[in-house]
């Protein structure tokens, strides 16, 4: 080891403090082969005091015996005796540390080419993920790869380690030029935090101390950003749901439902249903071994007690009656394949989700990604370590929500009745196209169930491929979504502009505008955004028939509805552009005063502050405009429709 | 240092309630996907951090499992008397295992020389007793800061017809979703303190008030000092050729089988005490297991066998 001195303020707190009060944090980690990761968790593990001595012996007695001298940190990750041999890590493999403020969880991840499934695995559980980019190399193609597969898993926090600074004369160029390189690859993901940190793992710059080498670097250390990055915020505190794992009941006077609670909180008194019987009572108790509680939230293993005698089992969901999960018998879902035996749509699987295991069928395979160009490619099946769109049938509905508002709902495993493998690794993304959804209640309003049943619709007069003959180009509906204040009226008003003056058909629609007129009657609740969002659609709707790229502007905070108005054209031609910004940077521009009102009280349900937003799962561009100057992003729009063929080429950068 | 106020209530965000969630989750799961569980009971500290957890998993009503004791008839009478007690207290049914027994009916042949352990001859009598009572899954204690080798094992980890596990094929373990899906003669074993540390599981003894064997506090006993490692004097460990004998002021941090269960030197009488030192230690727990430290790879040899 070349430096293997800990910083004796952190020796002196680590031993001085009991660690009592410390939150916990689960990280990944992600790189190529020789990136250094290795030698980065030794180096976290060493100095954070993680490391026995015994331990140290040991890896100083096999460095030696490998004809090396001193100690090699990254032996101290390297688990299995097959793994030593081959001299590389096979498999996901966990570790663990803690300083004063916080104890970590590290699902160590290889990154070599085949092992998509182990990242995934790793990933699933994971707060945080660090991808390690060697310096000299910049950013390769499975950085990209792995950046992808935290995006897809929803992963809330990114850090790119750029590793090996000490090999590049600690340039500031080298590392600004590879953060230039991901941010422009990251817009298409769904990243919210992203943190670039450059580091030399090896010798332990800006890794736990700060490097003296990059004082042009004004970030945090690396162990600085882990302690405090804030992940309070990441639950889903809103929607209630409670997915029972087993009947507890010592007695005849006592019946409980034990279970973890995957999300929102609930107090005894307030009015439930358990599904899938609909049925309604109200909580009576929430009892743990310490003494009941006044209230339980996301994360609490607890046992509930209702008012009434109610038929409940393993399997079965107790949700709040104002708010109710998407219930279905078919979803739309991303599948990571993990089995050596491809995926087979003749058979049938096994498939869990939450505390239930029902039988399942894949009925249709979308497409398959490659994680490399983030492409669509159209496959027959999904061998190991694909990942794919497919719909799924299931022998009993499921109770979920889309895997971004709620992954503890919507994630799901599917295992071969056969082999009893865990085959693949799913994320719902909403109840499959025109799958019925099965009626529990009145109150969510789904936009399905407004429309007028008896109208016969009779096609258009003049069809659109005539009206495109004309234009010149094809119609599309570009749906801008984000934050108030992210900044999507003034992209969305150059870009019309830009069409418009290239000659083609366009049109504009915009939040504040419909407010005044068509949408005057409705206010922002959920009811009536939702709404909101159902006429807006509708127009849209006819404007595209018109032939126009018609850009639309929404808040729109709700997935579910965005994917219902996409719902409503041919596919391929509804653009989901995520105008994304966190909302501290929103609350800044304010341009409207709005964010100062909404935070004083004197506006309700107010997205980003009193009300929540839903970020797109695989939008068709993000724009993270924080990064991005306003140029950049209108580009970015004309570049993806020129490439998509809906408008000239000439328009696009390429 | 400060230590928890047992008064406090602990926020449900800390680490210690996050694991003791992720441990009740999945001994409900267990309870929920199996027949016939059973949890492991070696009279240590993680396995009555175990019970304890049990305890609250099924709470009001009593945990629906037996504890199994593998016994190498090497004990410390602590370990047997606190054993007893606590399976009084609880009500529950304890099956013991004897490796004594095993060693007799020539199911297993007894390791000679100094070195000698009847950790590994543990293996058969656990799957035989596995198979009689057809138990098809096994709560473990391991943690996986222990030792390399479990730094991969899954919290459900299937083991086939004869017991063994293969660590190249194990399936994976996605969000906190655990298939527990097998064939007739197959089990599993779950380990719901894969992500505690030892430092954790002191601290959540401390919070809880969990009682535990006077063995892990400091006391004063004869000890026979063998390459390094004190092993206590009693009817199975005696000096051997070159070996003295001392009294010293030790505490244990693991208790198994006498002989191989290494003391340390130590003062700490306390909880808080203990938790300081481990918070200052520079050895692992399992550094004083004279087993474990045979080769680079003994552990991982023994659990592909079945060990626990
Ligand atoms: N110069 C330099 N070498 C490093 C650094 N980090 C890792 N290495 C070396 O890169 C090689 C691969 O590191 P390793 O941690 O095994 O990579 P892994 O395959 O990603 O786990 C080893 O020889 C390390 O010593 C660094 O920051 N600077």
């Amino acid at each position: 080891m070349t430096n293997g001195t800990m910083t004796s303020e952190l020796a002196e707190e680590t031993s001085e403090r009991g660690y009592l009060d410390m939150d916990l944090l689960r990280f990944t980690t992600a790189g190529s082969v020789d990136d250094g990761k290795s030698t980065l968790i030794g180096r976290l593990l060493y100095d954070s005091k993680a490391i026995f001595e015994d331990q140290l012996d040991a890896i100083e007695e096999a460095t030696k015996r490998r004809g090396d001298a001193g100690v090699d940190l990254a032996l101290l990750t390297d688990g299995l005796r097959a793994e030593r041999e081959q001299g590389i890590t096979i498999d996901v493999a966990y570790r663990y540390f803690a300083t004063p403020r916080r104890k970590f969880i590290i699902a160590d991840t290889p990154g070599h080419v085949q092992y998509t499934r182990n990242m995934v695995t790793g990933a699933s559980t994971a707060d945080l993920a660090i991808i390690l980019i060697d310096a000299r190399k910049g950013v390769l193609t499975q950085s990209k790869r792995h950046g992808f597969i935290a995006s897809l898993l929803r992963i809330p926090h990114l850090v790119v380690a750029i590793n090996k600074m000490d090999l590049v004369d600690y340039s500031e160029e080298v590392y600004r030029e590879i953060v230039r390189d991901y941010t422009a690859f990251s817009a298409k993901l769904a990243i919210h935090d992203i943190t670039f940190i450059p580091l030399s793992a090896l010798d332990g710059d800006n890794v736990v101390n700060r490097s003296t080498k990059m004082p042009w670097f004004d970030g945090v250390t690396l162990l600085h950003h882990l302690e405090n990055v804030n992940i309070s915020a990441d639950r889903n505190l809103v929607d209630f749901r409670f997915p029972v794992q087993t009947v507890i009941r010592p007695n005849q006077n006592f019946r409980g439902f034990a279970g973890t609670v995957a999300s929102g909180t609930i107090q005894p008194g307030e009015e439930i249903v358990a599904l899938p019987s609909g049925k309604t009572s109200r909580l009576e108790r929430i009892v743990t071994a310490n003494g009941d509680l006044d209230e339980t939230e996301a994360g609490d293993a607890v046992v509930l007690t209702i008012a009434d005698e109610i038929d409940i089992s393993r399997g079965d969901m107790i949700v709040r009656k104002k708010n109710l999960p998407q219930i279905s018998t078919r979803v739309d879902a991303m599948l990571c394949w993990m089995d050596e035996e491809s995926l087979d749509t003749s058979r049938h699987y096994l498939l869990q989700h939450t505390t239930q295991t029902v039988q399942a069928h894949i009925g249709k395979l979308e497409y398959r990604i490659d994680v490399d160009t983030l492409h669509r490619e159209q496959v027959e099946t999904l061998g190991l370590n694909d990942i794919g769109r497919v719909e799924i049938e299931t022998a009993k509905p499921l109770f979920f929500d889309a895997y971004s508002a709620n992954p503890e709902t919507g994630a799901f495993i599917l295992l071969d009745p056969y082999s009893n493998k865990t085959v693949a690794g799913g994320m719902i993304r909403g109840a499959a196209r025109g799958a019925d959804e099965v009626e529990t209640s009145e109150e969510k309003p789904t936009l399905e169930e407004q429309k007028s049943p008896d109208v016969v619709w009779e096609g258009w007069n003049v069809d659109l491929a005539e009206r495109e003959e004309r234009n010149g180009h094809q119609a599309a509906v570009v749906w801008l979504t984000g934050l108030s204040g992210s900044g999507k009226s003034t992209v969305a008003r150059e870009v019309e502009r830009r069409l418009f003056e290239a000659g083609c058909q366009t049109m504009l629609l915009d939040g504040d505008q419909v407010r005044h007129g068509l949408c005057g009657d409705l206010s922002f609740t959920p009811g009536d955004r939702t709404e909101n969002i159902r006429r807006v659609g509708e127009l849209a709707r006819l404007f595209f028939y018109q032939g126009s790229v018609t850009l639309c502007t929404f808040i729109s905070p709700y997935r579910e509805n965005r994917d219902w108005v996409r719902s409503l054209v041919p596919e391929g031609r509804f653009f989901e552009v995520f105008v994304d910004v966190d909302v501290e940077t929103a609350k800044e521009r304010d341009p409207k005063g709005l964010y100062e009102k909404a935070l004083k009280g004197e506006i309700e349900n107010f997205t980003g502050v009193s009300a929540p937003y839903e970020a797109p799962t695989t939008p068709e561009l993000t724009l993270p405009t924080q990064q991005l100057s306003v140029d950049d992003c209108v580009q970015r729009v004309l570049d993806m429709l020129a490439e998509a063929g809906i408008v000239d080429d000439a328009l696009g950068e390429s | 240092m400060k230590l928890v106020d047992s008064e406090k209530h602990l926020d449900r965000n800390s680490h210690l309630k996050q694991l003791e969630a992720e441990a009740i989750h999945l001994m409900r799961e267990v309870a929920a996907q199996f027949e016939r569980p059973v949890l492991l009971f070696s009279g240590g500290k993680d396995s009555i951090v175990m019970v304890h957890l049990a305890r609250k998993a099924f709470y009001p009503a009593r945990f629906p499992f037996p504890l199994m004791h593998v016994d190498t008839g090497h004990n410390f009478d602590e370990t047997l008397i606190f054993r007893d007690k606590l399976v009084e207290e609880l009500g529950v049914n304890l099956i013991v295992v004897s490796v004594q027994e095993a060693i007799d009916a020539g199911r297993v042949v007894e390791e000679t020389g100094p070195e000698a352990s009847r950790n590994g001859l543990q293996i058969v009598p656990l799957l035989d007793a596995m198979r009689e009572y057809q138990f098809d899954a096994a709560f473990g204690g391991a943690r996986r800061d222990e030792e390399k080798a479990r730094a991969k094992e899954r919290f459900f980890s299937h083991r086939d017809r004869f017991g063994q596990w293969d660590p190249k094929n194990q399936r994976p373990e996605l969000w906190n979703l655990y298939n527990g899906q097998k064939r007739p003669g197959e089990h599993f074993r779950v380990f719901p303190l894969s992500n505690w540390t030892e430092m954790d599981v002191w601290q959540y003894i401390a919070l809880e008030g969990i009682e535990i064997p006077s063995l892990y506090f400091s006391h004063e006993r004869e000890v026979v000092d063998r390459r390094g490692v004190y092993l206590a004097l009693t009817d199975f460990v005696t000096p051997l050729e070159g070996e003295t004998v001392s009294r010293r002021t030790v505490r244990f941090r693991t208790i198994g089988d006498a002989t191989c269960t290494g003391a340390v030197d130590s003062a700490a009488a306390t909880l808080e005490e203990i938790i300081e030192e481990v918070a200052g230690a520079r050895t692992t727990e399992r550094g004083g297991r004279t087993d474990d430290r045979r080769s680079e790879a003994a552990m991982e040899d023994r659990k592909k066998q079945g060990y626990f």
